[in-house]
């Protein structure tokens, strides 16, 4: 009926069987396309569950290698593939995972030149970057092409994540309305990260990725999920549109992207 | 009864490493003058020199971003929850 392979659904076999995905839901997944912006500690595991749920198209931007000091959390990559691009890394592991998948890769920065035109391929983006300019950046991009966007972001024991969607709720410049200025931020030098908060936020991200594509259960928007990993404590607080928001507010006043100078965040 | 104020890990190092810490009320600009006397240096942290909250924070009452309330006017009496929570950029 869904034209599956006899081992797509052996593959597919426990999402099929759920009645809020089925067939017909598993072939939204395998129809969908998704960019995830950053193949680190967050874009890792949603990366690895997106390419097992058989998403059927999945970018994946970077411009980075592997760096030992990653392997602390990004689960993507192993020890032999330090030095190796982590969009390459990233490729194979899913592609072994599941061949279905078709993992496009991009070893770049996004920046204001070629974020428009990556992102407009997609039906969702998955914000995993490490940095502010890149997070307002893909922001901006989603708000001009009308595109989901699921926020992800970690920083010591901290973990938050909400989804922005189009035309119904904040976007990320509403809930944060400017980056915070080089220097007041500690460096990525200083700062350091429990890896497993990685995974935590990384899936939620995954997790809402799933569900926009099967359009079942309650987004998490006009809500920020805030995660204490030292409290083990998930609370959530509301986010509201802001009508003078300057992306996405009734007068805006950006009207293309901007390249901020790029300072350490992390 | 006070006014219990949620601390991110990136300022417990001015609340000697309490996660939650005891403030006193009226509104949200009296209230991070009191966190200031005890905990010296994180109004800075919160605010710009006019006093405004920096672009960058959001504080929450009762889960409310003070944002679309009445800003640092915002009033907070015992028994308010109030969270400081920070922009990160980590992934």
């Amino acid at each position: 009926m869904f034209d599956f392979t006899e081992e797509q659904i052996k593959r597919y076999s426990r999402h099929i069987l759920l009645p809020e995905v089925g067939g017909q839901g598993q072939k939204k997944l395998n129809q969908a396309k998704v960019l995830l912006v950053g193949t680190g500690g967050l874009g890792s595991p949603a990366a690895f569950y997106l390419a097992a749920a058989g998403v059927g198209t999945i970018g994946l931007i970077d411009a980075d290698v592997v760096d030992f000091s990653n392997l602390q959390r990004q689960i993507l990559h192993s020890t032999p593939d330090v030095g190796r691009p982590k969009v390459i890394s990233a490729k194979e592991k899913m592609q072994a995972l599941n061949p279905d998948v078709e993992v496009v890769t991009y070893q770049a920065l996004i920046n204001s030149a070629n974020a428009l035109d990556i992102i407009k391929d997609y039906d969702i983006v998955l914000d995993g970057s490490d940095n502010f300019p890149t997070r307002y950046l893909v922001n901006d991009a989603c708000v001009f092409q009308g595109k989901p966007l699921v926020h992800g972001s970690i920083f010591r024991f901290d973990g938050q994540a909400t989804t922005f969607l189009p035309e119904d709720g904040p976007c990320y410049r509403c809930l944060y309305p400017d980056p915070p200025p080089p220097g007041l931020v500690p460096s990525c030098q200083e700062a350091g990260v429990i890896g497993v908060l990685a995974g935590v936020i990384g899936v939620v991200q995954a997790t809402e990725a799933v569900k926009l594509i099967l359009g079942i259960g309650q987004p998490l928007k006009e809500r920020l999920l805030i995660y204490d990993a030292l409290d083990l404590a998930f609370r959530t607080v509301k986010t509201r549109r802001d009508p003078q928001c300057p992306v996405c507010g009734e007068n805006p006043t950006i009207k293309e992207l901007i390249d901020y100078e790029q300072f350490c965040s992390i | 009864m006070s006014i219990q104020v949620r601390i991110p890990t990136p300022l417990r190092k001015l609340t000697g490493n309490q996660a939650v810490v005891s403030a006193s009320g009226g509104n949200i600009k009296t209230l991070l003058e009191s966190l200031e006397s005890s905990y010296p240096g994180i109004k800075e942290r919160l605010s710009d020199e006019e006093g405004n909250l920096r672009r960058f924070i959001n504080i929450y009452v009762n889960e409310e971003d003070i944002r679309f309330q009445q800003g640092i006017q915002t009033q907070v009496k015992p028994g308010d929850d109030v969270s400081i929570v920070p922009a990160i950029a980590g992934g």
